[in-house]
């Protein structure tokens, strides 16, 4: 009798259905609900492309970086720069401020891989504060008052409010989808497999050929550089930034890492979980100020107390669910 | 000349207030293996209590320290026998995210409960007196802290190598399992280590108030110093600790003579060029 | 009444299970000997009994109390002590530190400081120096003196010739005798069979987690224990 190894299962087929479904929906969205809902929608998506991505970084590579916030704030300032300085198209500005978020990332993890652990997580966050300070000594960039994207860059997205609002919108949109389609293919690959095993015992896994170094070095590198083109579009869509809003530790690293671990962390579906439980409370509790956060404070500690693998994790427990087939097995 | 010399003392005094904010993290490191991300709203929190006595009561602001020192305890010991211990065997992710989430909770409790205004404590006539020396001046309350600092290390030293307890601690930093099988038990134990390092985050909150203004998002710059001391002076050095406070003060203090952005920026740069070049930091001690 | 007495232990290390069903009984003032191939289950039951691995509370049962599954540091103040496999001194202490913290539960008695350091002169030469710079043999006697200082009334020693030459096995096997002599009880865990049935009066040999075989050692045939070792 054959054994044949598969990776999609009966569910994560009827998933892709679902999924291919859901963006289409999405993606027409602007045609049934206004510029409210396109707006939320948007920044829902670029949430969960940066959660994606520490997702990958600290739950996959063990990375637990809590200085992600730089690369936002350099994306968006590259982007800044290049279209008031050099007169780049602010597109392709976009698309530049990730390879810049990536150059930038390399002398970086030079001098914070020297740290292991927390103290590793707390040395990127010291960088993101090098940056932030930096950047506000700089008055080309608006020193610590920041800069604001002209009129006249902003048109060339579109001559129009209403076509800027799509053009922006659809953007979110093809962020989110390219940084999950990203992120599965690599965790398919030889490398995710090697993630994988570096994240369950990285000495087993050094000693069976693994080059560790290299390959959280690559993870490193990469989120860094998909983050600065989130970032980029972030400010893009903003409008404005500055050294407080580009590198806010708040914004961009602790809601982050509440919808991971909230969602589950180590898994490519924990994310959607996660970023829909942030969204959920912010927008049911925000007129009671910061109460969210405080809950959402408080459901981190639970879940790491109680379900570290988060609600997604409950759910594969309970349930062996798996949506996104990257993991093999023998057919049934 | 003389203006150099008045800002070195300036930032090596200064260093006393950061070894203070590091001694809490560093005693709950080298027991626990604990980074508490915490920590600096802990200090920051201890500012908060400090200034609910003094409304309550009209004490002094140094003085409510026998009220927060006392709170500041207990809630250390309890926070780590009830919530912190049980992050301990899970591996990296539970202690950094479970501390990162208390971080975050009493960070916007303390928005909700007190507003996102500044305040200041006040100490009287120590905050503006200052001894001459020749064309030196050296301000009584930066000596006060630095003293202060000097001392707490001093009785963490003797409270390490001439008791029992610190025998016991550190005995359970070497190895918790062989620990228990001596008698000791390590749950109380670390609530125990949690609390005394919360005596001097209370000591260091009530201090910093003094000198400079605090809200509630005030904490984690002051995790980022405490950490950064920590780091120039080397891990397991309480004294290198004191010392890498004195390097970052004194970096901050260059940097602040040129402008103010520079001050907090030259400090990160001094930590990032010790960990580039001796990433053990300037006087190790720990084996980790 | 037996001073220590197991009924029915099960140890696991996860889902693996280590103990089978154990039965084993130590009285007051004697010298017992478990041995054992590798992996047969010798230090899971000293662990399990010392504390340091959870087990039902009925299970174990010390002076007529149950004591299965209670945290090491409760055990220790009941009167048992280990000294576990490897020595497991603490390198960050010096000689006479690791002696101190073996009393630190308070437990008064005989065994103090200095009644420790006139059984092990060499230890008392060391007395400020690192624990971790003592020979092999130092340093076991110094986890037997660290283990002393808690007057326990039962001893676990765990595998102590272990990477020891043969006459420093004899010369800490004396001392064992000195220390039984004073009225403690000792459980004895080795790999090196003839030392442990030499010092005991009676021996359990374990197999793969049970009892393969327990008798007097006076007497008795070393072939009898070699099947019952390997399983034949």
């Amino acid at each position: 009798m054959a054994l044949k190894v598969e990776r999609s299962t009966p569910e994560s087929r009827g998933f892709a259905v679902f999924l291919v479904l859901a963006l289409a929906a999405l993606a027409a969205l602007p045609y049934y609900a206004g510029p409210g809902a396109m707006r939320l929608v948007a920044e829902m998506a670029y949430y969960l492309a940066l959660a994606q991505l520490w997702n990958l970084l600290a739950g996959y590579a063990g990375l637990v970086s809590v200085g992600q916030q730089a690369f936002v704030g350099l994306g968006g300032y590259s982007l800044y720069y290049l279209t008031s300085e050099f007169n780049v198209h602010p597109l392709v500005a976009l698309m530049l401020a990730g390879p810049i978020a990536a150059a930038i990332s390399l002398p970086m993890a030079f001098a914070v891989f020297r740290l292991r652990g927390a103290y590793f997580a707390v040395g990127t966050w010291v960088l993101a504060e090098i940056f932030a300070l930096a950047i506000s000594l700089v008055e080309r960039l608006g020193a610590g008052s920041g800069m604001s994207l002209t009129p006249a860059i902003v048109r060339q997205i579109a001559p129009d409010r209403a076509g800027r609002e799509l053009a922006v919108y659809w953007i979110a949109l093809a962020i989110v989808v390219i940084v999950f389609a990203a992120a599965y293919l690599l965790l398919r690959s030889r490398h995710g497999l090697a993630l994988t095993a570096i994240r369950d015992s990285e000495p087993a896994s050094e000693s069976l050929g693994v080059d560790t170094f290299r390959t959280k070095l690559m993870v490193y590198v990469v989120t860094a550089g998909c983050t600065g083109c989130v970032g980029a579009f972030i400010f893009l869509q903003k409008l404005r930034i500055s050294p407080e809003a580009g590198f806010s530790v708040n914004d961009w690293t602790v809601v982050v890492i509440f919808m991971v671990v909230i969602g589950g962390i180590g898994t490519l579906e924990g994310p959607i979980v996660g970023m829909l439980v942030y969204f959920g409370l912010r927008e049911t509790l925000a007129q009671y100020g910061t109460w969210y956060l405080i809950l959402l404070g408080m459901a981190a500690v639970a879940i790491m107390l109680l379900a570290q693998d988060g609600l997604w994790g409950l759910v594969v427990r309970r349930f062996n669910l798996h949506l996104f087939p990257v993991r093999r097995h023998l057919a049934r | 000349m003389t203006d150099w010399l008045n800002i070195l003392i300036q930032g090596a005094l200064l260093g006393g207030l950061y070894a203070l904010f590091a001694v809490g993290l560093s005693l709950s490191f080298g027991i626990m293996r604990l980074v508490n991300i915490a920590h600096g709203d802990l200090i920051v929190l201890a500012a908060y209590v400090a200034l609910v006595v003094i409304n309550a009561t009209g004490l002094y602001s140094i003085a409510t320290l026998l009220v927060v020192v006392p709170a500041m305890f207990a809630l250390g010991y309890a926070l780590q026998r009830w919530l912190l211990n049980y992050t301990l065997s899970g591996g990296l992710l539970p202690p950094l995210l479970v501390s990162f989430g208390i971080s975050v909770i009493i960070e916007n409790l303390l928005l909700q409960i007190f507003g996102a205004s500044t305040y200041r404590l006040q100490a009287g006539a120590i905050e503006t007196q200052s001894f001459a020396l020749g064309g030196i001046y050296i301000g009584a309350y930066p000596l006060l802290v630095f003293a202060t600092a000097f001392a707490a290390i001093a009785a963490l030293q003797v409270l390490f190598y001439r008791t029992g307890l610190g025998r016991a601690f550190r005995a359970t930093s070497d190895d918790a399992d062989t620990a228990e099988l001596m008698g000791i038990d390590n749950r109380h134990l670390y609530a125990v280590a949690m609390a005394i390092a919360m005596i001097f985050t209370a000591v260091a909150g009530v201090l910093m108030a003094i000198r400079e203004t605090f809200d509630p998002a005030a904490g984690p710059i002051r995790l980022i110093f405490a950490f950064e001391a920590v780091i120039i002076g080397g891990l397991g050095s309480l004294w290198g600790t004191l010392l890498g406070g004195m390097v970052l003060g004194v970096a901050q203090a260059v940097g602040g003579a040129l402008s103010p952005t520079w001050e907090i920026l030259a400090g990160h740069l001094a930590f990032l060029v010790v960990l580039l070049l001796r990433p053990s930091g300037l006087f190790p001690h720990t084996r980790d | 009444m037996s001073l220590l007495k197991t009924t029915g232990l099960c140890a696991f290390y996860g889902d693996f299970q280590a103990l089978f069903d154990l039965d084993i009984s130590v009285e007051t003032g004697e010298t017992i000997a478990v041995i054992g191939a590798n992996g047969a289950g010798k230090t899971t039951l000293l662990r399990s009994i010392a504390g340091a691995l959870h087990c039902g509370r009925a299970m174990v049962e010390f002076d007529g109390e149950a004591i299965g599954g209670l945290s090491a540091h409760e055990i220790v103040r009941r009167g048992i002590a280990m000294v576990p496999e490897g020595r497991k001194l603490f390198p960050s202490l010096t000689v006479e530190e690791n002696l101190l913290i073996g009393g630190y539960c308070g437990r008064g008695g005989a065994w103090t400081l200095a009644r420790v350091y006139e059984l092990f002169p060499m230890l008392a030469e060391r007395r400020a120096i690192p624990a971790h710079a003592l020979s092999g043999g130092q340093q076991q006697m110094a986890a037997i003196g660290r283990a002393l200082m808690s007057n326990p009334r039962l001893l676990l020693c765990d595998e102590l010739s272990l990477g020891l030459a043969p006459l420093v096995i004899r010369e800490i096997y004396a001392r064992l005798g000195t220390i039984a002599r004073e009225g403690t009880t000792l459980l004895i865990v080795e790999q090196d069979i003839n030392r442990a049935l030499d010092q005991s009066a009676r021996f359990y040999c374990l197999q793969e987690g049970r009892v393969a075989l327990q008798a007097a050692c006076r007497g008795f045939a070393r072939e009898t224990i070699t099947r019952a070792y390997f399983g034949i």
